[in-house]
């Protein structure tokens, strides 16, 4: 097997055992961490190309009252059935919502994706009727396969499944970081110019990866809606999104995977910060992220592989950026 | 004749007061080696951006292998078979020289949108590595394009559009920040690989003993305007 | 006929508002390249020293017509020492990057600043009405509406004129626009970039605070005032085109006119209408009703 399948099945194994060991709490906190992590994987992609989304939240909300409003109004709770509905909500509001925004770039685009973001806020506070408004929704235990979840283990079951789909995700950004597709997201960053003169409409490249992100905030989104079992509009506020871009920076696009390290880091010092100084997590947030601008663009990812090169070459992960052949 | 690879007529590109291009019309056929001379801010540069979709022109006609280019943008007719190079070298320049020929081949091959085969396979590393060698690149192959100095980076910008496989190709500057003993050695090679092609070509040049080599008919643009078309003795002369 | 006059009217007060807190941003953003998210925070912070300085004013035996005073002073007092801070502190740094890093850093710099705002002045709202309730009222048809609608309106006029004259028939003003037009060009000219960027910088936080603190006597001052300005005025600069005057008043007309009418016709839709009338704009011209981009040479 491939050292990175090898890697991959050991970490997801670990993930397993920590799943069992660790108090129930914990437990929830990592899912959750890992569902935001999908969302940021998204951000994450865009990143990648020179973008930054400051109104993911809202294909990420929209996963997840996609998810609400099937369980509720359908009567499905079949987990099969309303993920993938979650999905289809993101890639179809990122559709729509890209095809205005895909001619932008730079501060244009982080704005008018947090202007419609706001917008979509302001539409599930006010539309009441749909969306319960600022009571939120909620989603009651789904089942799998047609039967209940185990009784006594519904968590850990949901556990397990946010586990399954964010191996699947992390598969995917592992191929695609060394596809011509992930190679091309850098050269749009780096030279939109010469991508048009190689013969590559980068408009519709830009609404592809938007699109793409689109599916993983509805699929992060709507594992958000089941896990937590109850969602509001808060799900869409930009304060949120800002949070996708921090766990994004943090990690650092030199390795899409290292989204779900950064995510899960995230989600613990939140954890910490507020039951310590509950008032300060935004200055604790802004206070990080203005040092990693600072001190370390390149996020965890920069920090991580410095730090393996000093302590042994071998152990440095191949970096689809800097060393070449890895098929 | 009707092989036309261009056919402008009347083409005029206005800039707020300025007329950059100011009533052009001529032809250019299949297999021509045309080089265009004339100062600093004459229109070159304007002209080969208008031809491949990077501007609009503010009058006029362009057919570029026959088809009218009003409406289209540069990756239509790069994807008919124009390519070009830049007078400063557009690259990506956090990639690697090895990784910029790649995705040039990946857009070639149309193979840029997929996720599922790594961009670095040994079919595609196998035709990067030749064009290095052409391109005596070879040793930079996994230096950064920042990195490179400039004469390096603007082989490599032409490598890329070359990479292409082009029917008509521009050549903006090719040999400037190249070094003299070089800029020959280049220029062989290049044409050498584009004659064998049959690809047509037009390059602005300033150096007159590489128009004189290398240009079958020469173009002198002055103020917008061309002032001189007809065999490189005959131009180079005034 | 009423209706109408309370839309337009109500339109245009709020058009005053988001114009004080766009003129900073979208002078900003001319001369640095720099999308400020922490101008809301300036606004913010202009708000609570506003209404803080009035409350303990309007408590000492003064003058009472001095509020005003206050409210100006308060701004600039905001504007000189958070905006020197701001922009030698962390906004420098960020000049020679690529333009997302520094929009994250000023989005960074909002949360941190939004946090400090809470430790100074708490977190229970503000109420400082003297300003307002001391001009009283006029009438206008058969509405009543407060004589402070007017200073407001003034004080945002007589701003955006004030930075009209000072860019064109002052030699700073000459340097600002040399610099927005090429920075390089006026650095070989021996502009001093540092110093133009500090004075400019400086200048949009005091116009932001401006805004904050003449805002103040209307509303209760409550912690989250700096987010819903940031993404308001935002879609006012977006409209009129980035880095362009004249821009931000039609943008700000334009916005105040759909809020109020929203406001009175649809209540549930305002921010969504907002946002919809940005979005065709941009559907029809891309880069706002005043674009100053140019295109890329190559
Ligand atoms: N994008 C542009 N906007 C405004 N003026 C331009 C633009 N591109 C070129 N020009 C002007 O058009 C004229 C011709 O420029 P160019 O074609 O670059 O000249 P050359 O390549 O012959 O040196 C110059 O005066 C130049 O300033
Ligand atoms: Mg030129």
């Amino acid at each position: 097997m491939r050292p990175f399948y090898t890697k991959f099945f050991l970490i997801l194994g670990l993930f397993v055992v920590i799943g069992i060991i660790v108090p129930a709490w914990m437990r929830y906190l990592l899912t959750i961490a890992l569902c935001k992590g999908i969302i940021a994987s998204g951000v994450m992609l865009l990143l990648k190309c020179g973008l930054v989304s400051f109104g993911h939240a809202l294909y990420s909300a929209a996963g997840a009252y996609a998810v609400a409003l099937t369980v509720k109004h359908l009567g499905v709770r079949e987990i099969l059935i309303i993920i993938p509905v979650g999905v289809a909500a993101g890639i179809l509001s990122a559709a729509v919502i890209g095809l205005i925004v895909s001619r932008y770039r730079e501060i244009f685009f982080a704005m008018i994706t947090m202007a419609f973001s706001m917008a979509f806020y302001g539409f599930l506070v006010k539309a009441y009727g749909l969306t319960g408004g600022t009571d939120g929704l909620r989603i009651p235990p789904p089942t799998l396969f047609g039967s209940a979840l185990p009784e006594g283990y519904e968590r850990f079951v949901l556990y397990i499944l946010t586990l399954i789909f964010v191996a699947l995700v992390a598969g995917i950004l592992h191929k695609t970081e060394r596809s011509p597709f992930g190679f091309l997201l850098q050269g749009i960053k780096g030279n939109e110019v010469r991508v048009s003169y190689l013969g590559i409409p980068v408009q519709r490249a830009v609404l592809r990866t938007f699109i793409i992100s689109g599916c993983f905030a509805g699929l992060g989104g709507g594992l958000l809606a089941v896990n937590s079992g109850h969602i509001d509009p808060h799900l869409s506020y930009w304060t949120v999104s800002g949070e996708f871009v921090f766990i994004s920076l943090l990690s650092g696009v030199g390795n899409l995977n290292f989204v779900f390290i950064g995510a899960i880091l995230v989600e613990f010092i939140r954890s910490y910060a507020f039951s310590y100084v509950p008032y300060l997590w935004q200055m604790i947030l802004g206070g990080i992220m203005l040092l990693i601008i600072i001190f370390s663009p390149g996020g965890l990812w920069q920090i991580y592989n410095s730090a393996a090169d000093r302590l042994k070459p071998s152990l440095k992960d191949s970096n689809p950026g800097v060393k070449h052949n890895d098929s | 004749m009707g092989d036309h690879v261009l056919e402008v007529s009347n083409l005029t590109m206005q800039f707020y007061g300025i007329k950059a291009l100011d009533n052009i019309g001529m032809t250019i056929s299949a297999e021509e080696f045309v080089g265009i001379v004339g100062t600093n801010g004459s229109g070159k540069t304007t002209f080969v951006n208008v031809m491949t979709g990077y501007l609009t022109p503010s009058s006029g006609s362009v057919k570029v292998l026959g088809r009218e280019i009003g409406g289209l943008h540069p990756f239509h007719l790069t994807r008919m078979g124009v390519s070009r190079s830049f007078q400063i070298a557009q690259l990506f320049l956090e990639l690697t020289v090895e990784e910029n020929l790649l995705l040039s081949l990946a857009a070639r091959e149309n193979v840029y949108r997929k996720v599922r085969m790594p961009l670095k396979t040994k079919h595609y590393l196998k035709e990067a590595r030749e064009l290095m060698n052409l391109f005596k690149l070879e040793k930079r192959a996994n230096s950064k394009c920042l990195e490179l100095p400039g004469g390096d980076r603007k082989v490599l910008d032409i490598a890329m559009a070359f990479a292409l496989r082009p029917v008509l190709m521009f050549l903006d500057e090719p040999t400037s920040g190249v070094s003299t003993e070089e800029k020959f050695q280049i220029m062989e090679i290049l044409v050498e690989a584009l004659q064998e092609r049959g690809v047509t070509v037009v390059f602005i040049e300033h150096d007159m003993e590489i128009v004189q080599k290398f240009a079958h008919r020469v173009l002198d643009f002055d103020e917008g305007k061309i002032i001189a078309d007809g065999l490189p003795e005959e131009v180079l002369q005034n | 006929m009423d209706g109408v006059l309370i839309i337009l009217m109500d339109g245009v007060f709020y058009a005053a508002y988001l114009y004080l807190v766009a003129l900073g941003l979208t002078l900003i953003f001319g001369v640095m390249k720099i999308l400020n998210i922490a101008h809301g925070s300036l606004y913010g912070f202009g708000a609570y020293t506003g209404a803080s300085l009035v409350l303990f004013y309007s408590r000492q035996e003064f003058w009472p017509w001095g509020v005003y005073l206050v409210l100006i002073g308060s701004a600039v007092l905001v504007g000189i020492i958070l905006g020197p801070i701001i922009e030698r502190g962390i906004i420098r740094r960020f000049y020679r990057e690529e333009v997302v890093v520094p929009l994250i850093a000023t989005y960074a710099l909002f949360l941190v600043l939004d946090d400090v705002m809470k430790l100074i002045f708490g977190t229970s709202p503000y109420f400082a009405y003297q300003p307002l309730n001391l001009a009283g009222n006029f009438s206008f048809g058969n509405i009543s509406y407060p004589v402070y609608y007017l200073i407001f309106i003034s004080v945002a006029v007589i701003s955006g004129f004030l930075l009209w004259a000072v860019m064109n028939m002052t030699k700073f003003g000459r340097f600002v626009v040399a610099v927005m037009h090429d920075p390089e060009i006026s650095n070989a000219m021996g502009i001093k970039l540092p110093r133009i960027y500090l004075a400019t910088f400086t200048i949009g936080a005091i116009f932001a605070a401006l805004g904050g603190a003449f805002t103040s006597p209307m509303t209760s001052v409550v912690p989250g005032l700096a987010v819903e300005v940031i993404v308001a005025s935002f879609a006012v600069v977006v409209i009129g085109g980035l880095g362009s005057y004249s821009g931000a008043a039609i943008g700000a007309l334009i916005v105040g006119i759909v809020r109020a009418t929203a406001v009175h016709h649809f209540p549930v839709m305002e921010l969504f209408m907002i946002y919809l009338v940005m979005a065709g704009i941009l559907i029809i011209k891309p880069q706002g009703l005043f674009p100053i981009e140019e295109e890329r040479r190559i």
